[in-house]
């Protein structure tokens, strides 16, 4: 497509290619070849791309081929291989990983449609961007940091609250059998909660913003209160953009490795006991953990889970991309 | 047609006979609430700063609106409700906030020091509290630049290409592609670097390059993104004019369109490093640890700070402090890189652009 632009262009600068004077036909070929070579090289780079993430599946499937095809005795040997094949492997984890990410997407997503509502439409005009500046500042910590203050401050803060949780509620099986040190999966969902809560923020305060006026002009001109107009105006128009943004917030939460890595004390099974350590595990974290140490064929089954992680997370990510740009196409506001 | 479909309420408008609360109930509520919720704590046991302010908010929440609801009547109650919650929202968001930066700047201080700066951990074992980060700055410098050198030539050309000359299926693909791309997990860019390098030079090759490619799959997509959106800023007059001039394309966004979005792109590019800087999952995958200085990207492990922290904390003991130190170190650099950034973009800003 760019090359079929580029003669256009140079066709329409001043007739080059009549003016006999040599230095007008020069600049006008330079001009043409240079148009060319940037050309080439702006299209090279966006091909690049494509090719790049198509390398990523290509490398990745052929460093975890020797996993796939490997016969259960083989993969055995390995000494934390538990279950017959790759797929036996990665069923617990893929279930710790959708818990831990679902988990944080159940406690991040009110609380930041609640944020995105007071900078968008509470808080004082004056003072709302450095307000959504201070949200972002949590988007800038590093995830190792994160772990820390998971590991060494969360979990002292959250055990007497687990304490009471597993006391007065015990009897339900999803809050049964706590145990001291918090490391358990809801504490690393409190982490990753927080960690996808800048970006759920950001797109869903950029949609609320673009609620016409007119609407919520209207709302108010009825009689409405301010939550009745956030709630017939706002909340109807920004529907589709806060469940965009819950699902990059969920795609986040899926790829999350320090966090869950650094809190939780890992275990394989298929367990609802949210309050008991030794239960669950992610895919990231449990590469982090394994890797390095991992030689030969358990590299490769490592890189298989990855390579679920990857496409899990793929997915996700596609399907919300796609949800804002079908909003954007059809949506008035644009 | 949000407005349409809203249930009509019994009574359209606020019925005027109905009274309101004065302003400083809301005060009134927030400090009754608190008081309350201390002597409640101190009734049933020990009370905690967390607990009281945690109970008090609840106390305050349910206390005004039960009083708004006699006194007000029941929307007026439900938007009361609503506000209280919104703001706690955002108050509750802060909590995390504040008590991070609170916790690697104390924690962090203890070990913190011109020599922790300035040294590295070679002979440090056991207990020992000296040792240092020296080795881990360079190689989390050195490392982070080789991914910008990666990324910057092929994040900006990509922008210019989707601004200026993309059209049709291409441009569209790529455009949604960089976006998913965006959402690659960072354990995920990590096994790539890896599986690269081992499939092209042997199981054991281990070097920095190998974590600098895989952080730059990570922070190509963020430069491509925020390049685009500065060369979008530009003005089409601009670009028309220089057209008018005779300018071949290439050198009109050479010299036009992206000098006028420099800043901007300078602003993306700081934030785009911010970004990777403090990565720790694919640098833990392909460059390890090591304790002493290593300068050659091309050789050998390599210490990085997120890294280093790592270990550290799993070390635990006196490695706590050294994982604070290096999380505040890191911490550090990073904001340094966004204030920067921010510096940049204000001063540096085409004027009148906006």
């Amino acid at each position: 497509m760019a090359l079929t632009t580029t003669p256009r262009r140079s066709g329409t600068s001043p007739d080059g290619e009549q003016v006999d004077a040599g230095a007008a036909v020069r600049a006008a070929s330079t001009g043409r070849v240079g148009s060319r070579v940037f050309a080439g090289l702006s299209t090279g780079a966006g091909v690049l791309i494509l090719l790049t993430l198509a390398a990523v599946a290509v490398f990745l499937v052929i460093r975890a081929w020797p996993a796939l095809t490997a016969s259960s005795e083989e993969l055995g040997d390995i000494s934390w291989f538990n279950g017959d094949s790759v797929a036996e492997y990665v069923g617990p984890l893929i279930f710790g990983t959708l818990l831990a990410s679902v988990l944080a997407l159940l406690i991040a997503v009110p609380v930041s449609v609640g944020i995105a509502l007071f900078i968008s439409h509470y808080a004082p005009r004056r003072l709302a961007q450095s307000l959504g500046y201070l949200i972002d500042l949590l988007a800038a910590i590093p995830s190792v940091v994160y772990g820390l203050w998971g590991a060494l401050w969360l979990l002292g803060v959250v055990d007497p609250f687990f304490e009471w949780l597993s006391g007065a509620l015990g009897f339900i099986p999803l809050f049964a059998d706590y145990q001291a040190p918090a490391k358990n999966i809801l504490s690393a969902s409190i982490v990753l909660a927080v960690m996808i809560l800048p970006i759920i923020t950001a797109v869903s305060r950029e949609v609320f913003l673009q609620t016409p006026r007119l609407h919520e002009e209207a709302s108010l001109a009825l009689g409405a209160t301010r939550w009745e107009m956030v709630r017939q105006a706002v909340l109807p128009f920004g529907r589709s953009g806060v469940i965009s943004a819950s699902m990059l917030g969920l795609g986040r939460a899926l790829g999350e490795t320090m966090a869950v890595l650094m809190v939780i004390s890992p275990g394989f099974l298929y367990s609802f006991h949210l309050l008991q350590p030794g239960q669950h595990q992610t895919i990231a974290a449990n590469i982090a953990s394994k890797f390095p140490e991992a030689s030969g064929l358990s590299v490769s089954a490592l890189i298989a889970t990855g390579l679920a992680l990857f496409v899990i997370t793929f997915a996700v990510n596609f399907v919300a991309r796609w949800i804002i740009a079908r909003r954007a196409e059809f949506s008035g506001a644009n | 047609m949000a407005v349409d479909t809203a249930p009509a309420p019994a009574t359209s408008l606020v019925d005027p006979a109905q009274g309101r609360l004065p302003r400083w109930a809301t005060w009134a509520f927030l400090a009754g609430g608190v008081v309350a919720a201390f002597l409640l704590l101190l009734v049933l046991g020990n009370p905690t700063v967390a607990g009281v302010v945690g109970l008090g908010a609840v106390l305050y929440a349910v206390g005004a609106t039960v009083a708004s609801f006699v006194v007000e009547g029941r929307r007026r109650a439900v938007d009361r409700l609503a506000t209280t919650l919104v703001t706690g929202a955002f108050l509750l968001a802060l909590i995390p906030l504040v008590s991070l930066v609170l916790l690697v700047v104390t924690r962090g201080m203890t070990s913190f020091s011109w020599t922790f700066l300035t040294t590295d951990m070679v002979g440090i074992f056991g207990d020992m509290t000296e040792g240092g980060i020296a080795h881990a700055i360079v190689g989390t410098l050195l490392i982070t630049f080789a991914a910008a050198v990666i990324s910057v030539p092929i994040g900006l050309l990509t922008a210019i290409y989707l601004v200026e000359y993309g059209r049709g299926p291409l441009a569209r693909a790529i455009t949604f592609l960089v976006d998913v791309m965006t959402g690659i997990p960072s354990i995920v860019a990590g096994l790539f670097g890896f599986a690269v390098f081992t499939l092209a030079l042997g199981p054991a090759f281990r070097a920095g390059i190998m974590g600098a490619v895989a952080l730059s799959l990570l922070m190509t997509p963020v430069v491509i993104r925020s390049v685009e959106e500065m060369l979008r800023l530009v003005p089409n007059e601009l670009r028309e004019a220089s057209y008018a001039l005779g300018v071949p394309k290439w050198l009109t966004i050479v010299k036009v369109v992206l000098r006028t979005a420099a800043a901007g792109i300078v602003t993306g590019v700081m934030l785009a490093v911010a970004r990777i800087i403090g990565e720790t999952a694919p640098l833990l995958l392909t460059v390890g640890l090591v304790t002493q200085m290593n300068t050659s990207l091309f050789e050998g492990r390599m210490a990085t700070l997120p890294v280093f922290a790592f270990r550290q904390y799993e070390q635990g003991g006196t490695g706590i402090d050294r994982a604070w130190a290096a999380a505040l170190t890191l911490i550090l650099i990073v904001m340094l890189l966004n204030l920067l950034a921010r510096l940049i973009s204000r001063w540096f800003a085409p004027k009148g652009a906006r």
